[in-house]
């Protein structure tokens, strides 16, 4: 493993029983990388994190860098509407810094400045989980991932697009983080455009790996029909041309 | 009937820690694995009669057997905890009632806590407080867990673990629960503080304190209330928190 490569996966691959879910996945990401990981439904992206963060066996090897504090993104949260559970107590499970929480909270673009006291104590705070909207709680739980200031987090998208309020995408919100805290990005994606705008590096998944390299170079009409069957089209436009 | 000090210490110590462990109960969904569960301490409450050695002994060794016979086949199987639990404990249930001398069956079945005795309280006191430092000391982990069981294992937590010792809590509070309102009411004791707690409660430490305080309202009141009328405490414990229960709903947000 050279100096920055935090990440390296070798062979990798899942069963459950006698089914093999992925297979042959080989890949590696350095420091400060954003690698999306993209394929069809039940194509063990989030088979591919789970390995990952150790939740289930696998064969194969993955060699994290050493002391590198990996944050999670789940892509959702079951939260009972009664569950009595604040957001306060929730990052409180984490880490019992309550600095750490605002500073989580900050970056996740909730204010927390002196002035929005008001709104952060009575509207984010003490709300119960179940109470937040899609959007809130999916910024509460990058916030969360946040607490312990991690090397690299590991985001799977959630599949119905989340509206997190104002005029920012989640989209934005990583890359800012990225920028800010110098994180490294793993993100499961269902948006082509989002890959080509924000990741580096891109992985196709199909239970086993269909390509992986830069988007420009890997994500051309063969792999894509490869990867999601012949009916898939994708026109790809670029949006930084018209936005920036 | 007389109330005594050893019945009111008792009742204080398990009302705090059936309404407190109640609560997380609740929280994981397992409010009838407690009920359950209680009926497989009737087979230990039965040795005990047999065999002169006191009840809450033997139905915390059945219990005990019990959970970890619970948690090996959940493992192995991968069945749901409760319908698991409901093997057991029908199982024990019918071993327990053809097991019990006859003149007890009514005592092992809605208890009596008049009939509580020094050593009972000590060891009530005692499995009390484990029950509440230990549970305090894990709840972190196991709300975390019971949320989300990715989550937690991603954050390093041992959620096999933190079940294992929860389950072995719930035994505990169903042996001690038994001798004040019998293996057939127990679940009353750690479900209804909990749910009338949840009621008028949004943080998860105001429910969980209510919960207790609500345990012990409904047992040391019941126990009370139960002596001036002479009539069976069990029942009376039950209805006393049910009256809670009921009087919460106005109080639900």
């Amino acid at each position: 493993m050279s100096n920055s490569q935090i990440l390296e996966v070798e062979n990798l691959a899942v069963s459950f029983g006698d089914q093999k879910v992925l297979e042959n996945v080989n890949f590696a990401i350095n420091k400060g990388d954003v690698l999306a990981v993209i394929g069809p439904n039940g194509a063990g992206k989030s088979v591919l994190f789970r390995a990952l963060l150790g939740l289930i066996p696998y064969s194969g090897t993955i060699s994290w860098a050493s002391g590198l504090k990996i944050g999670y993104v789940p892509q959702k949260l079951s939260i009972d509407r009664g569950l009595p559970l604040t957001v306060r107590e929730f990052l409180g499970l984490k880490s019992s810094s309550k600095e750490k929480a605002l500073k989580a909270l900050g970056s996740v673009g909730i204010a927390t400045g002196q002035e929005n006291e008001h709104h952060l104590e009575h509207h984010i705070l003490n709300r119960q989980m179940g109470f937040l909207s899609g959007g809130e709680l999916q910024r509460v739980l990058i916030a969360w991932s946040l607490v312990d200031d991690p090397d690299i987090l590991l985001f799977d998208e959630p599949t119905s697009g989340i509206d997190i309020g104002g005029e920012e995408t989640i989209y934005n919100l990583l890359h800012e983080l990225q920028d800010k805290r110098n994180l490294t990005i793993i993100l499961i994606s269902h948006d082509l455009n989002v890959v080509y705008r924000y990741a580096n590096s891109v992985i196709c998944l199909n239970k086993q790996q269909v390509c992986f390299g830069e988007p420009h170079a890997v994500l051309n009409p063969d792999e894509l029909s490869t990867l999601y069957g012949g009916e898939a089209k994708f026109y790809h436009h670029d949006h930084q041309q018209t936005n920036s | 009937m007389d109330i005594n000090y050893l019945q009111l210490t008792s009742a204080i110590f398990i009302g705090l820690a059936s309404g407190y462990l109640g609560s997380f109960m609740v929280l994981k969904r397992m409010a009838l694995v407690g009920d359950a569960l209680s009926h497989v301490a009737l087979p230990g409450v039965a040795l005990g009669l047999l065999f002169n050695f006191a009840p809450l002994l033997g139905a915390f060794a059945t219990l005990f057997a019990g959970i970890v016979g619970i948690w090996l086949i959940e493992h192995k199987t991968e069945l749901p905890t409760e319908s698991i639990v409901g093997l057991f404990f029908t199982v024990a249930l019918s071993a327990g009632i053809l097991l019990t001398p006859e003149p007890e069956l009514l005592e092992a079945l809605f208890g009596d806590i008049s009939k509580i005795t020094l050593l009972d309280t000590l060891l009530a006191v005692v499995f009390s407080v484990i029950i509440l430092v230990t549970m305090r000391a894990i709840s972190k982990g196991f709300i975390l867990g019971t949320i989300s069981p990715d989550l937690a294992k991603a954050s390093g937590i041992k959620v096999a673990r933190n079940n294992f010792i929860f389950m072995f809590l719930v035994a505990l509070i169903v042996a001690l629960g038994i001798k004040a309102v019998g293996t057939l009411l127990m679940g009353a004791l750690v479900v209804i503080p909990a749910i009338a707690s949840r009621n008028f409660t949004s943080s998860m430490s105001g429910y969980t304190k209510a919960g207790a305080l609500i345990g012990l309202i409904s047992l040391v009141g019941g126990i009370v209330l139960a002596g001036a009328l002479n009539l069976t405490p069990g029942p009376i414990v039950v209805l006393v928190s049910a009256v809670i229960f009921v009087v919460t709903i106005a109080f639900k947000k």
